[in-house]
Formats: C-alpha cells, structure tokens, sequence
C-alpha cells in the first residue's frame, strides 16, 4: 500500500482493530467509563477492576474506526498492573505521541499510534479510549466526549 | 431613487445543444490539483461545490471597483453595491421562479432561512400542542430548530417515517398525519445521505388542502435541477449559495408575500427599521424587515454570477448529468463483491451515494481514499436520527456535481477495491 496509510494503518494495528484483545464487558468492574466521538459515531465503553491501586484487569466493548478500536484494545493490554501514577503518565505520552509523532519514554507497542500526528482528523480517534480510561478513573458518571477539549 | 445601472441580462438557456463537460470542468480551477500525489477526486459536492471562474471573477471585481455598504450611501460606489445586491435579489427571484424580488430573503445559508421562520413565523403561528411535522430524513438543520421551537411553545414535533435502507418517506399516512394540530409541514427535497429525491410539490398540494404551511430544505436541490417555487406551492424554501457554486455565507429564504407580510422582524438592527425611538422602532416590509445589518454583499453578488453560470449550462441538463452520475455510481457499487451496503433509492436518486463497506468503518475508508486523491465525506452527515434508525452509527458518501466524471467514478470504486482488500480480514 502507500507509505503514509502504512504508518498510520500499522500492522499491529491492523491487527488490533480486527481482532480486538480484552473485548468484552466486566461484570465486576470497580469503575467504567463511555467515550464519545460524535465527529464519527465512535463509541466505547471502558471496563476497570482495581485491585487497590494498581489495574488489575481492562476491557472494553462498542464500536468506532479502527484506530480508535486499536487503541482501546492496545490500552486495555498495556495499563494491566499498572498504578494510577503510571497509567496517568501512560496518557500524557501517548497524547504527545499522537499529537507529534515523538516518542518520549517508555511507551512499548504504543508507539505503534506515532503515524497518527501526520492525520490530524484522526487524532481524536486514538485518543478516545485513553479520555475514557481517565474518566473511569476519576469516576465520572457521565460519558466523555472528544469535543471537550483539543484532543 | 436607485435604478439598476447594470441591468443583467439571463443567459439563454440552449436547449438544443450538447454540454461540453470537458470544458465546462475546465472553468474551475481548483480541480487541477494534485492531491497526495493523486489527481484530486472531490466527491464531496454535498457538502460544499466548487466555485468556477465567472463566480471567482464576480467576488474580485466587486471588490475591486464596486465595493460600499447598500442601502445606505448616496454616493456613486453604495448606488452600485445597491443595484448590484438588489439585482441579485431579482436574479434569485427569477432562479426559482418568485412571483417578485420582495419574496426573497438574503440569509447565510439554508440553516439560517430555516432557523428565521422557526423564530418569527414560529413566534407568532405556533402555540402549545401544535404539531409540525417533519420527516426522518431531515438534515439537523430542519430538525433542532423546531426543537427549540417546540421547547420554547410546547409544540410537538411529529416524524414521516423513512423506510429503511432503501430511503424512501412513507406517504400511506401523510393525509391522517396533515391534520387541523399540524401547522407546518417541514421537509427537504433531496436527502443529503440518501440521494432520494422527494416529491415536494405533491406534499405541498396535501399541505395546503389541509391548511398547513409548508417549508422546503432545498440545499441539495437548488443548484442541481430547475427549481419553480409556484408550480411546488410551497410557502418557504431555503437554500445556501455554497452548495450551487456560490461563495460561503450566502444563502436565500423564499417566502410567500402573504405569509412574510404578518411574520415580525428576525433580529434587529441597522437596516430593517423605518423608523427608531429610544423606546420603540417600526419595521420595513419584506424582505428587508429580515436583512438587520450590513448584508453579505460581495456574496449576493458571487451567487448571482453563480446562476447566471447555472443557467448557462442549463439545470435540466445538470440534473440529468446528475441522475448519470448517481445511476452509474450506485451500478458499480452494487456490483462490488465482498460486501457493501448501499443506502438510498434503487432508482430516481440523486448524484450521490451512501455506502458502507462490510467490516471497514466509514471514516476508515474516508482516509484511505483521500490517499488516493479521492475526497469522500465520513460521519452521520448530519442525520443522526436517520443513522439510528438505520442501526448505522456512520456511513461514507461520494456526492458528485456537473464537473464530475463516469471517470472519476470508476476511479473512485477501484479505490474501494483497494480499501477492501487492505482492512480484509
């Protein structure tokens, strides 16, 4: 295919869109959280069990493009044994990766989401899971929608 | 006393000969691009069309020479600017065929024209429990005003259904539904998503044999076929110059003499007034009663030159390029194997077509085209409710206009072919 879709349509997450991981509902979740990009119809529902303060299991379940997909399904492999410090840390990365393209510090697949700066429309697809893991976390009741804010 | 200094003369429309796409294609500029390294493809038309030289010439030399506030001056430059703006109410008058210049009203588009009658005839014609009547296939701009408007009276809104993907309105109880309670009967002439195309003036003839006002959405309608507001019979109609060739920012709301004569003022300010108390004002008849403040000048002159260049191609001529297009577009993707889902009538649609490919979300397949040059739009097209009922969060749709290509199109579905193959499972 062509260079740029190759950087933002990687492999892994290809992979990822088609064959979500952690794609289902937690019925003993501690916190949950909706996202919304009313820009695409995204939406997605974030399911978290907290074992003190440490995430012990992920999912989520809904429906969106594949990068937003992706990006709940690579979140929900990458935030399991992590505190909230890291997984706060995790966002603030993940959102300069996509907004620059830069990685800083340890992201692991993550960085997979870098082509995504170069697709400005797209941005807030791979954005949406990590505002919700942020509300889940905050325990807000109400959904989180891309609109809020810049991402 | 102002008289027109230039007085236009319409093109004549030359029914006899053949369009030359080819060169009519060549007069806008924009389309000579590349994009992505791709020849650019813009199939987005539904949103906004491209505007060609005669229109981007007309805004420059207004500019250029004619440029000063209307209505106002006694200088020779406002003299201009007010014959040239009246001029192009005249010239709307005629585009779609008003009784007189009076019934057109310069808006910025159909969602103000829209948003005008819901806040002043709606101010004085609809009380609590009124109905109005609206249909499923309704753009949010024919939907959240009456919203407002039914927040504010107590009115409530009442929905023609749509039924399913093949997008045509149930008429079975179209009679039952245009009862006394109803007082308005809003609805569009074509679906910006489904490309059908609706039967506005046998909706007006039940409306008005029930006494009920009606107003038509005619934003995907007014540039791509001829438009006669007597022969539909409809009270108002609203339409955007941007969608017909025309700048950004201007619009028309066409209202029936009668109906606009009682309708109160829409916001106030320069221009609409008589006279002015400190304590009370009264108001100029229609149409400017409905034009507060320094209007889009340089846009009333672009949409003008933007009819003239209609009707110099002929819309007869467009709308049937149009029908090609969309018959020839929704042929080819039918046939695509692996899956596709096609939104919209089979046959009698418009130049556009709403699809979804199986497994590949919309805003997916937006972005890989636009790699490919071809600009597609992704979402809910401003049909939420419609998408819902359609069980569809989202669809992708290629609009076409006169400029575009059997080509383009076979281009375009090679494309799909493409994305089909890269998101396969």
């Amino acid at each position: 295919m062509f260079d740029e879709l190759g950087d933002l349509y990687q492999q892994v997450i290809l992979d990822h869109c088609k064959h979500p991981r952690n794609f289902h509902e937690q019925g003993q979740a501690t916190c949950s959280a909706q996202g919304h990009n009313p820009l695409c119809g995204d939406q997605l529902k974030l399911f978290l069990t907290m074992e003190g303060d440490v995430v012990k299991d992920a999912s989520f379940v809904g429906s969106g493009c594949c990068i937003s997909k992706a990006s709940a399904s690579l979140l929900t492999e990458s935030i399991r044994g992590k505190t909230r410090t890291d997984v706060r840390q995790m966002f603030d990365r993940v959102h300069d990766l996509v907004m620059t393209g830069e990685v800083k510090g340890e992201v692991g697949k993550l960085a997979v989401f870098a082509g995504v700066h170069k697709f400005p429309a797209r941005v807030k697809c791979a954005i949406l899971a990590w505002h919700a893991l942020l509300a889940a976390l905050k325990g807000e009741g109400h959904p989180v929608t891309t609109e809020n804010d810049e991402t | 006393m102002i008289t027109e200094t230039s007085p236009q003369t319409e093109p004549e429309d030359e029914a006899e000969s053949l369009a030359d796409w080819p060169a009519i294609r060549g007069d806008f500029p924009i389309l000579d691009q590349q994009v992505h390294g791709q020849p650019l493809i813009y199939f987005d038309n539904a949103a906004t069309t491209q505007k060609p030289r005669p229109v981007l010439d007309a805004l420059s030399h207004y500019y250029q020479t004619d440029n000063a506030n209307v209505h106002r001056g006694i200088h020779e430059l406002s003299n201009r600017a007010t014959a040239g703006f009246e001029a192009a109410r005249a010239r709307a008058a005629r585009f779609i065929n008003a009784a007189q210049p009076d019934d057109i009203i310069f808006t910025r588009g159909t969602t103000e024209g829209v948003n005008l009658v819901a806040q002043t005839w709606g101010a004085t014609h609809i009380r609590e429990g009124d109905g109005i009547l609206l249909t499923e296939m309704e753009h949010h701009s024919n939907i959240v005003p009456w919203q407002l408007l039914a927040e504010r009276t107590g009115a409530k809104l009442m929905f023609l259904p749509v039924s399913g993907d093949v997008g045509l309105l149930d008429l079975n109880r179209l009679d039952e539904w245009l009862t006394r309670d109803v007082k308005l009967f809003a609805f569009t002439h074509i679906s910006n998503s489904l490309g059908t195309i609706n039967p506005v003036a046998d909706f007006c003839a039940r409306a008005r044999k029930a006494g009920v006002t009606t107003l038509v959405d005619a934003a995907q309608s007014a540039g791509h076929r001829p438009l006669d507001v007597q022969e539909i019979g409809c009270d108002f109609l609203a339409f955007s110059g941007h969608k017909m060739c025309g700048p950004t920012g201007i619009g028309v709301l066409y209202g029936r003499q009668e109906v606009l004569a009682d309708m109160p003022p829409y916001q106030g300010g320069g221009e609409m007034i008589l006279n002015v108390d400190f304590q009370r004002s009264t108001w100029k008849p229609a149409p400017h009663r409905f034009e507060a403040g320094t209007p889009d000048i340089s846009g009333a002159f672009g949409l003008h030159a933007a009819m003239d260049y209609l009707d110099k191609i002929g819309r007869h001529r467009i709308a049937e390029h149009d029908q090609e297009l969309g018959a020839h577009a929704y042929a080819r993707l039918s046939q695509l194997k692996g899956g596709i889902r096609l939104f919209g009538p089979h046959v009698g649609r418009a130049g556009l077509v709403s699809f979804l490919l199986k497994d590949v979300h919309a805003h997916d397949v937006v972005t890989v085209a636009d790699q490919r040059g071809v600009a597609l739009r992704g979402g809910h097209h401003c049909n939420q409710p419609l998408m819902h009922k359609l069980g569809v969060e989202s669809t992708a749709r290629a609009s076409f206009y006169f400029y575009n290509t059997t080509e383009e199109i076979d281009r375009f579905v090679e494309v799909l072919r493409e994305i089909q193959e890269f998101f396969g499972a």
